[in-house]
């Protein structure tokens, strides 16, 4: 048995047991942390594949961002934690159920069917390392994708912001559109005497 | 030597087990959410395996997309579970039928 799989062994199991914990953890404060162990553990297994760019994107946006947005949700909602666990035990044996059934179908799709025979070039097409052809392809070819998933992020931006913000907020500001339409030239403008202004240098010549 | 076959199964098993989760934890969205998560992650683990052995860069590419739509999708789903917490005081999936569907 080689270092790699030993390596895959241990980070598998450790992957599982944190999946498992995420699902059957009493305090969703430690669910979420099952799972940040998780997302740090795919992304090792991630790196022993040779995706290094995607398995350091894990960590930086699910870990740096979406976990901790979870967290904060977390523990910012004050919520009781036995209701939330109510039904836990009645719906075991429909889960187990359910979850046999989507494992022996995958199972089967992966284990009869000769995957490893689908290889169809086996050699590897070219000796870029993985982060500079990712970005190679990412803006040449795929351009337009990155365009909108970066609609994507803004939209996700602004319905947040938009959902969560109250209109008793002092810091929100509405628009009044009736009132912005209404506006004439009068209502703009305020028209002032005034002398002229002289400047310092100019003062001596006039006298 | 551990071949495709092994990480298509690692990650067959983590997508039954946060289908398992959805069902269980039917009180609490915010496990349900996390379920999600994790059956997102067990999909993009089968881009990244079939990537890597076919030799072809287009799974990693659809991977970064997905992380970009889960992003979103975890936190516009979140800013809906403050507003809902805001008028419910519940985060129970079952007490969220005020559109009665």
């Amino acid at each position: 048995m080689d270092i790699n799989s030993i390596l895959f062994y241990v980070f598998s199991a450790i992957l599982l047991f944190s999946g498992l914990k995420v699902i059957s953890a009493k305090n969703p404060v430690h669910s979420a942390l099952y799972l940040v162990l998780a997302f740090i553990t795919a992304s090792c297994l991630w790196m022993m594949l040779g995706a290094e760019f995607l398995s350091l994107t894990l960590i930086l946006v699910y870990v740096g961002a979406v976990m901790v947005l979870f967290l904060f949700v977390v523990m910012m909602l004050d919520v009781d934690l036995e209701t939330l666990r109510r039904g836990f035990w009645k719906n075991l044996p429909l889960a187990l159920v359910l979850g046999v059934v989507v494992a022996v179908e995958m199972l089967l799709v992966i284990l009869k069917h000769p995957l490893t025979d689908v290889v169809v070039n086996a050699e590897p097409v070219t000796t870029l390392s993985n982060s500079n052809i990712l970005g190679w392809i990412l803006y040449t070819q795929y351009s337009y994708v990155v365009e909108l998933a970066s609609m994507v992020l803004l939209l996700g931006l602004v319905v947040a912001v938009a959902l969560t913000l109250r209109k008793s907020d002092k810091a929100a500001k509405y628009q009044n559109i009736s009132k912005q339409v209404a506006v004439d030239s009068r209502t703009r403008f305020k028209m002032v005497k005034m002398d002229a202004e002289v400047e310092e240098e100019h003062k001596g010549e006039q006298q | 030597m551990i071949g495709m076959t092994h990480y298509l199964v690692l990650s067959a098993i983590l997508f039954t087990l946060s289908v398992m989760g959805i069902f269980l934890n039917r009180k609490n969205i915010i496990v349900v959410l996390m379920s999600i998560e994790l059956m997102l992650l067990a999909v993009n683990f089968n881009f990244v395996t079939f990537s890597t052995f076919l030799h072809n860069i287009a799974g990693q590419i659809f991977v970064f997309f997905t992380l970009t739509v889960a992003a979103a999708e975890s936190a516009i789903g979140l800013a809906i579970l403050i507003i809902l917490f805001r008028n419910l005081r519940s985060i129970n999936v079952q007490d969220m039928n005020k559109l009665k569907g």
